[in-house]
């Protein structure tokens, strides 16, 4: 019979993992499942939430440091966050609506939203979840990805044994970067329970500058501009006509748009959006169409594409995430245009990030070969559990990184009973 | 500190190696007389020195591999080592392992403005990197004090910081991507110039792994663009509470300065004896607050950080009004180990990190140890990431003062963890903190990271009596004691 552990107790969590070793019986690990839908399909009768392990337990603003319950709400943590003016400056996504879209039958209203009236907070997932996957917003290739902020915490690998590493302070090399591994690693390593992560204030200003019309190539090559001044820019994402259609900011404008984001005390933010525009109006782009916008509209805007929320998904759409070198986006789109004309696409962190929405059953192969002259990676991010199961959900490594990886996850789990097979079907 | 006592079976292989060795590269790249041998005998702690079994300096990943796979093959340990600029005592050679100098590893090999990232083999130095892309306006941002010599290789092992990593992040922050070598001579290739490396983070646990799993060969790292501008502020306090409580306030105003440093008053003395930066000799604890960016955004908020001092009592307040009294202003600060060199015959220089709130304590305590092992001790501390550096005075020529000191020095690590810090912020456990490890750890959280390494390094040839306390070997750890029993818990709420 099924079963679904709830542990309280770290004893508890030994005791449940110990016993799943011991029959090398499988476990499903997961938070509050906001996620479910990203990976390969776990074959475990048995589920292991770690939902019962919610609660900051330590909160210092002045220190930049939140301990918490791995279980905890993502949107709990935010919104405490929020009363003292800060954040997790990684700007964790939330794609529920991605996952739900792809498990459920297609419905009118698979996109509507699910929300909580605070803002910055979400009702999906857990801190533990979003460490555990890696996932990171816009913001990222300024402030770093969630590993970055991840600074410690508590967990039980697959032997059943307690362990912790890293540690409560911003500062800390002793011993291996754990943090780091468990990191992405999609709870194939350990069940986390305690997470220790940095947070940072709440910029004072946000205002972003709005570029129309522009193909993918000039807009990459804008964003590179515009990333490699000092204008700090801490947003930088294009979204093609179609794409931009959907969004209730900018849908209005009929065109392209290319968004960088400012941020910061309101002074500077004006100043350097300002320098911006000259900037990119002298590189050879006089007479660009623009236009700023001010918060709220500028959360709204970075909260859709942070979300996807642009993209379309359900029925027989899949969603694809490339990882790859900026620079090299214009190319693996036009790569890409000629593999199926009903793609459609959004470049993030300034071309370092490419979400797809593709036709089911598009060649994972064909798709990732597109990535080979730059280097990079791609993720099938949301499809049906049946093409999970068929293609590598997760970039295939080469043989001598893969043997690496294999023995990584044999060190913390020798049995395979944390989610085994959700990265990669051999570990 | 004691090492692990040389194998007298890679002892007598030494004729044997030497020849293996000779065959593969030229001689004059392989070291094995006793005057080469003693150049490699220690890094930067040099309180520890040992001479290898023999010095190699590969020119090429396949030479390397090469080196690589003999001494695998001949079970002999294997130690790397960059510029030797450790403080830990990371590249300490071993008497029966072969020391693998990656100093030819000197050559960039790629500027990619347009992706923002510089490749370079493991041996270029971290200032060569900024050097490299400085005439576009980009650098790269940690900045480690030995930045003019350590090697970008080393940076990685260590996941070196520098005072600007509050706001800039450390290393592992910085990398994109990396080139190793197992023991067993395999070749990783890890990340490259997208971020995000795929699969499980290796890039992510490999910085600051302190040599323990693989040999860096070649290196990606994000450059940055140069701030428009930065400028500091010269703050001095009557105690290092006012001073504490300042730093708190510029965080909690929203404020992360590209630097924070907090000194306290021998070292104001020290350095103002030194080099003349001005600081003034009054302040119990002075703080340099450095703001770099958009020119409009530093002038705010550096007078923000000027009102908040003035309102807790900032007994000397300045700030920089040209580029050359900022760096006058961190003159003292960068001179503060010469500075305190003259008036010491040794020092001994802790990185214990603490939650910032625990500092006023923490000196407190400090001042008591100072009277009870009779040793002087001052501090340098990066106060915005709670990164303490005491520096304990001895005098090696007198019989006993080392082995006070590092009583001493242990003692203010061991309190470090005991008020919720860290035993190494950045300078990195190697032998000097080892066998501090399990005022941290615990034997179940050191048995995982050894678990790590064995994935790596499964014979534990790779750098070992650094790092960790006690060598298990791999089999003993990967032992799983299984119990067959019922379902657990039947008492949980289950679906």
């Amino acid at each position: 019979m099924a079963t679904v552990f709830t542990p309280h107790r770290p004893e508890e969590l030994s005791e449940i993992v110990r016993w799943a070793a011991a029959n090398a019986t499988p476990l499903r690990v997961l938070g509050r499942d906001s996620k479910g839908g990203l990976g390969r399909p776990v074959p475990a009768e048995h589920e292991l939430s770690l939902a019962g392990f919610s609660g900051v337990s330590g909160y210092e603003p002045s220190e930049l440091i939140l301990t918490a319950g791995a279980g905890t709400p993502l949107a709990e943590i935010e919104a405490l966050l929020a009363e003292n003016g800060q954040m997790l400056a990684f700007e964790p996504p939330d794609h529920a609506r991605l996952f739900r879209a792809s498990t459920s039958p297609p419905t009118g209203n698979a996109e509507q939203p699910e929300r909580t009236g605070t803002f910055g907070a979400t009702l999906g997932g857990t801190l533990g979840g979003t460490v555990a996957s890696n996932l990171s917003g816009p913001r990222r290739f300024l402030a770093g990805a969630a590993r970055d902020h991840f600074l410690g915490f508590r967990a039980v690998n697959g032997r059943g044994e307690a362990f912790k590493a890293g540690g409560r302070v911003v500062k800390n090399v002793t011993g291996f970067d754990l943090p780091k591994l468990l990191a992405g690693s999609w709870g194939t390593l350990a069940a986390l329970w305690e997470v220790t992560v940095k947070v940072m204030p709440v910029p004072e200003f946000s205002c972003t500058l709005l570029v129309f019309g522009l193909d993918d190539t000039g807009a990459n090559r804008l964003m590179s501009t515009a990333a490699a001044s000092a204008h700090v820019v801490s947003g930088a994402a294009h979204l093609p006509a179609r794409v931009a259609a959907r969004s209730a900011v900018v849908k209005a404008t009929g065109q392209a748009v290319t968004a960088l984001r400012v941020e910061g005390p309101e002074l500077s933010t004006r100043h350097r959006v300002a320098a911006l525009k000259t900037l990119l109006a002298d590189g050879g782009r006089a007479g660009i169409e623009c236009d700023e916008l001010d918060n709220p509209a500028t959360l709204v805007l970075w909260r859709e594409i942070r979300d996807l929320a642009l993209l379309p998904v359900g029925g027989e759409r899949e969603i694809w995430r490339l990882a790859l070198p900026p620079a090299s986006a214009p190319g693996v789109i036009a790569h890409l245009e000629t593999m199926a004309s009903a793609i459609a696409w959004l470049q993030d962190q300034a071309g370092g990030a490419l979400w797809l929405s593709c036709p089911a059953g598009i060649s994972d192969a064909q798709l990732r070969s597109a990535l080979l002259p730059g280097g990079g990676h791609a993720t099938l991010w949301c499809a049906s559990a049946a093409r999970r199961a068929a293609v590598p959900v997760f970039h295939p490594q080469p043989p001598a990184l893969a043997a690496l990886t294999r023995r990584v996850k044999a060190s913390f789990d020798p049995r395979a009973v944390l989610n085994p097979g959700r990265m990669y079907s051999d570990i | 500190m004691q090492m692990p006592a040389p194998e007298p079976g890679i002892l007598a292989q030494r004729d044997a190696l030497l020849a293996e060795l000779r065959a593969l590269l030229p001689a004059a790249r392989v070291i094995a007389d006793a005057a080469g041998l003693r150049a490699y005998a220690c890094d930067a702690l040099t309180a520890y020195r040992e001479e290898p079994l023999v010095a190699v300096l590969p020119d090429t990943v396949a030479e390397l591999a090469g080196v690589l796979a003999i001494c695998h093959r001949r079970s002999i340990k294997v130690v790397a080592r960059g510029a030797g600029t450790s403080l830990s005592g990371g590249a300490l050679p071993l008497a029966d392992a072969v020391l693998i100098g990656l100093g030819r590893f000197n050559r960039i090999l790629d500027i990619d403005y347009a992706n923002r990232c510089i490749t370079a083999q493991s041996g270029v130095t971290n200032l060569a990197l900024s050097e490299a892309v400085c005439a576009r306006n980009f650098y790269y941002a940690p900045d480690p004090s030995s930045q003019i010599a350590c090697t970008i290789g080393g940076n990685v092992a260590e996941n070196s910081g520098g005072v600007h990593c509050l706001k800039y992040g450390m290393t592992t922050n910085n990398l994109l991507g990396l080139e190793m070598v197992l023991l067993d001579g395999t070749v990783i290739r890890l990340g490259g110039k997208h971020m995000d490396a795929d699969g499980y983070d290796l890039l992510g646990l490999l910085t600051g792994s302190e040599g323990l799993l693989g040999v860096i060969t070649e290196v990606t790292v994000r450059i940055l663009p140069r701030p428009e501008t930065a400028r500091a502020a010269l703050l001095g306090f009557a105690s290092n509470e006012d001073a504490g409580r300042v730093v708190a306030a510029i965080i909690a105003a929203g404020i992360i300065p590209a630097g924070l440093e907090m000194m306290d008053r021998f070292i104001v003395a020290a350095t103002e004896a030194f080099c003349h930066p001005g600081y003034p000799l009054d302040a119990e604890a002075l703080l340099i607050v450095e703001l770099d960016g958009p020119a409009a955004e530093v002038d705010h908020l550096l007078e923000r950080v000027v009102a908040i001092a003035r309102a807790n009592g900032a007994t000397s307040v300045r700030a920089s009004t040209s580029e050359a009294e900022r760096l006058l202003f961190w003159l003292g600060r960068k001179s503060a180990f010469p500075a305190v060199g003259r008036l010491s015959p040794d020092y001994l220089c802790m990185d214990g990190t603490i939650p910032r709130h625990q500092l006023p304590h923490v000196l407190q305590c400090m001042a008591q140890m100072s009277q009870k092992y009779g040793l002087r001790v001052t501090n340098v501390f990066h106060a915005g990431d709670g990164n303490l550096h005491p520096l304990i005075l001895y005098d090696a020529n007198v019989p006993g003062e080392l082995a006070r000191a590092e009583a001493f020095g242990a003692e203010i690590l061991t309190l470090c963890v005991a008020v919720g810090g860290v035993l190494t912020g950045e300078h990195g456990v190697g032998v000097e903190k080892r066998d501090l490890m399990g005022t941290m750890f615990d034997a179940d959280d050191l048995a995982q990271q050894m678990r790590v390494k064995c994935a790596f390094d499964p014979e534990g040839r790779l750098n070992p009596g650094k790092v960790f306390p006690q060598l298990h070997r791999c089999a003993e750890l990967g032992r799983l004691h299984v119990h067959h029993g019922q379902i657990p818990f039947p008492h949980l709420p289950r679906l």
